[in-house]
């Protein structure tokens, strides 16, 4: 009997002190909150450890989103409840942009931190690839020119490599990639596939006559199993083309580095992909990486000045930096020069 | 025995019977298949279970197999030099000096030290790896405790980098050619030097349960997500016990039955059953949009939980109250308790082992939840220790799911390790409910 009419004074005594401590945490918040893309959390995550244990600061929360997810929580509006960093993998759209114009978030500082590229591999002891992007949109596409000529549209008949171009090897497409929710899928998508289909004649005609066909045609991916979705997990996907040296794999180049005993990456339109061909652009395939700051937030919530420092520091996103070691292309020495003074000055961003 | 029993009752039966003669004639022919039918069955039985304890076996094993040398660390043996020059320290520094200095400088000086013949750029890259980016954290930790260290040399014990760990565990397979593997020879030369030397040492992996997250392998650990674990469990544990309780007493003991109490009961019964991840959508709604609750805090996660729990909690109590035979009830009463008194003087006492048992089933399945956790923030990289309800925090079967998605193989140890932790948990737990209900169960 005692016992149990203990229970409601507990819940009630509890009830009083959370409900003092929760006010007070949230009128001031002393972490920086971070949301966003899952590409740039490896690297964030780093950045922000180290800036824990070197400044006075917490270590700041990092939220794993994605992109979008992080843009929109980001755009909410302005105030301590809400994120005060979204990391992305690409670059704030025009409409993101003005949603969080309309919540009060005008001033918005862009980072553009490195690049990571996206390579094509295969276990190592499968034979190297060499592709190029036109072949890899006749593999991967649902729908290709018909191979008999003409300009007709048909659903991908290509079994093999070989039936691609005959210089590739006879075995059966199977290629191991991300889901369409996943950052890399889109990149992939957007830099190889549609990469691809533009130097296909009839296709490329279509950009200018019906763009909405041509986005459909260079985005849409196989569905008749030569094309199969493993989950946002890269270890996953490199776990499969261990076991199944006939599958090339769709990963990002930090596993590729990490992972360079067991997968070989294809080389695509002739360059293998590595720091030097990726940063220099020459390697197709990579995508910018990019966090975005509210202006209002620096000064409330403390360390988001010396936050941006310590990201924008040589040490870090420098060619020595620590963040190359985890397998992030850094920029040019100039434009990193150049937009580490402009962050440094907290420049907002247009969009044009 | 059947058979002959059968058979010496067909031989007892008179001629004249002939149609019961030619039912049983019937039944002894179906005999042989009715048998072989349960045998059959018997047999699939066996097989099933066999499939599954092998199945579980195998996860166990490559599990435990995976994550055993995540218990382990290996340390590399420094003298380092802690002179102010490279620590990059001024006269007098203050904490903020000391915490900034440049510590992993004065580790690279004392590699190079070890190794005076490294003079290229990329053979001296290839040696820093030797030591765990996190060594610095450990100098840095030592130096800011004792200041007077500065300008001596100490010599300190620090964990090894992910890939030289690696080798020294037999992960790197040598075998492949120089140019594929992250391991090169020369680091390989280096480390079986300075193995020879006795400067390498195994110890019994400490950082892995004192401290947080962190994004090097060698310096991750489950501290943050196991007290994020607690915090949560413990706000489901003090919210959904009380109040599953009650609900079932008043449903069971006091509740009239008619159309609504039928209603509440469907729908209890109907949110037992709900997805998880319905109930994350629903506090993010309220009690972070609504409410204004902080996101990524262990009290969110905990009120999510409950609600995820209750259910479970209320459906097993009544269970065992319903289960307390009538004629307690009918004793009590008799001698003149109160219904209130009969209650919570007789019933509850002896429903008491079976509310148990559903409720730490109820917390167990509540510990291995993220879905409705990855709507209200705490999938998060999260690096200091929660200590109130209001830090933001993760828990463990989080804490896996990110480490299971990191490059560094180092990972793949840890992800091993921290599910080993939770099925620990998770089998302690469950075992207590296995001795609550041995102990205070009574058959009537």
């Amino acid at each position: 009997m005692t016992r149990i009419s203990a229970f409601p004074k507990i819940v009630i005594a509890a009830t009083l002190v959370y409900t003092s401590g929760i006010t007070t945490a949230q009128s001031a918040r002393d972490q920086i909150s971070i949301v966003g893309s899952s590409t740039v959390y490896p690297f964030a995550t780093v950045v922000a450890e180290k800036f824990g244990q070197t400044s006075r600061h917490k270590t700041p929360k990092i939220e794993s989103t994605g992109s979008g997810g992080g843009m929109k929580l980001f755009c909410n509006g302005i105030g301590v409840e809400h994120p005060d960093i979204t990391n992305s993998s690409r670059r704030i759209k025009k409409g993101e942009f003005e949603s969080c114009a309309e919540n009060g978030v005008t001033e918005i500082i862009e980072v553009l931190i490195g690049y990571d590229g996206i390579t094509l591999s295969n276990s190592i002891d499968a034979d190297l690839f060499e592709l190029t992007r036109e072949d890899i949109f006749l593999a991967l596409a649902k729908e290709v020119p018909d191979p008999a000529g003409g300009d007709e549209l048909v659903e991908n008949p290509y079994q093999q490599w070989s039936d691609v171009n005959p210089e590739l090897p006879e075995i059966d497409i199977e290629v191991i990639g991300p889901p369409p929710t996943s950052g890399t899928r889109d990149a992939f998508v957007e830099l190889a596939m549609e990469g691809g289909c533009k130097s296909v004649a009839s296709i490329a005609a279509l950009k200018e006559s019906d763009s909405q066909k041509f986005k459909e045609v260079c985005h849409t991916i196989r569905e008749d199993g030569a094309f199969i979705e493993a989950g946002e997990n890269d270890n996953l996907i490199v776990q499969k083309l261990e076991a199944n040296p006939d599958a090339l794999g769709i990963f990002g180049f930090s596993f590729l580095e990490q992972n360079s005993d067991l997968v070989q990456p294809s080389y695509i339109d002739g360059f293998e992909p590595t720091f030097e061909s990726i940063a220099d652009g020459s390697y197709p395939i990579s995508r910018p990486l990019y966090f975005y700051v509210k202006k209002a937030h620096i000064g409330v919530i403390p360390g988001i000045d010396e936050f941006l420092a310590e990201f924008t520091s040589e040490g870090a996103w420098g060619e020595e930096g620590y963040l190359t070691d985890k397998g992030m292309i850094p920029l040019a020495d100039d434009i990193r020069e150049k937009s580490a003074a402009s962050i440094a000055a907290f420049e907002t961003m247009t969009m044009d | 025995m059947n058979n002959d029993s059968l058979e010496s009752t067909s031989e007892a039966i008179p001629p004249e019977t002939t149609m019961v003669s030619d039912t049983t004639e019937k039944v002894r022919k179906s005999l042989g298949r009715r048998y072989a039918r349960e045998k059959r069955f018997k047999l699939f039985g066996v097989i099933a279970i066999t499939a599954s304890l092998s199945f579980l076996a195998v996860l166990i094993i490559s599990i435990t197999i995976r994550g055993l040398p995540a218990f382990k660390q290996t340390f590399l043996n420094l003298d380092v030099t802690l002179d102010a020059d490279t620590l990059d320290l001024g006269e007098n520094p203050d904490q903020d000096a000391l915490r900034k200095a440049n510590y992993n400088g004065a580790i690279k000086n004392s590699l190079l030290e070890l190794f005076p013949d490294v003079k290229k750029r990329k053979e001296k890259k290839a040696l820093y790896k030797f030591v765990s980016n996190g060594g610095q954290y450990d100098l840095q930790a030592k130096v800011m405790a004792d200041p007077t260290l500065i300008g001596q040399t100490i010599n300190v014990w620090l964990p090894v980098g992910d890939d030289a760990s690696g080798y020294l565990r037999g992960h790197i397979d040598t075998s492949v050619p120089e140019k594929k593997r992250r391991f090169k020879n020369n680091q390989i030369t280096w480390i079986e030097e300075l193995r020879a030397d006795n400067k390498v040492q195994t110890k019994f992996n400490r950082t892995f349960f004192s401290r947080g997250d962190s994004r090097e392998p060698e310096m991750a650990g489950i501290k943050g997500s196991l007290f994020g674990s607690i915090l949560t469990l413990m706000v489901t544990l003090v919210l959904s016990f009380p109040i599953a309780v009650a609900t079932a007493i008043y449903l069971e003991e006091f509740a009239p039955k008619n159309r609504w109490t039928d209603i509440i009961e469907v729908n209890i019964n109907n949110l037992a059953a709900v997805p998880s991840i319905v109930f994350g959508l629903l506090g993010l709604a309220i009690f972070i949009n609504f409410f204004n609750l902080p996101r990524s805090a262990p009290i969110v996660g905990g009120l999510v939980l409950s609600l995820m729990t209750l259910p479970t909690i209320i459906i097993s109590a009544r269970a065992a109250l319903k289960s307390v035979p009538p004629s307690i009830r009918d004793a009590a009463l008799g001698l003149g308790a109160s219904n209130l008194q009969v209650v919570f003087h007789h019933v509850l006492p002896l429903a008491m082992p079976g509310i148990l048992t559903g409720t730490i089933i109820g917390m167990a399945q509540a510990l291995g939840e993220t879905a409705p956790l990855l709507m209200i923030g705490m999938v998060a990289f999260i690096v200091d220790v929660p200590n109130a309800l209001t830090d933001p925090a993760t828990v463990l079967p989080v804490q896996i799911f990110q480490w299971a998605d990191l490059p560094e193989k180092g990972f793949v140890e840890k992800t091993s390790a921290a599910i080993m932790v939770l099925l620990g948990v998770l089998i302690a737990m469950n075992a207590i409910a296995v001795l609550l209900r041995r102990k205070f169960e009574r058959k009537w």
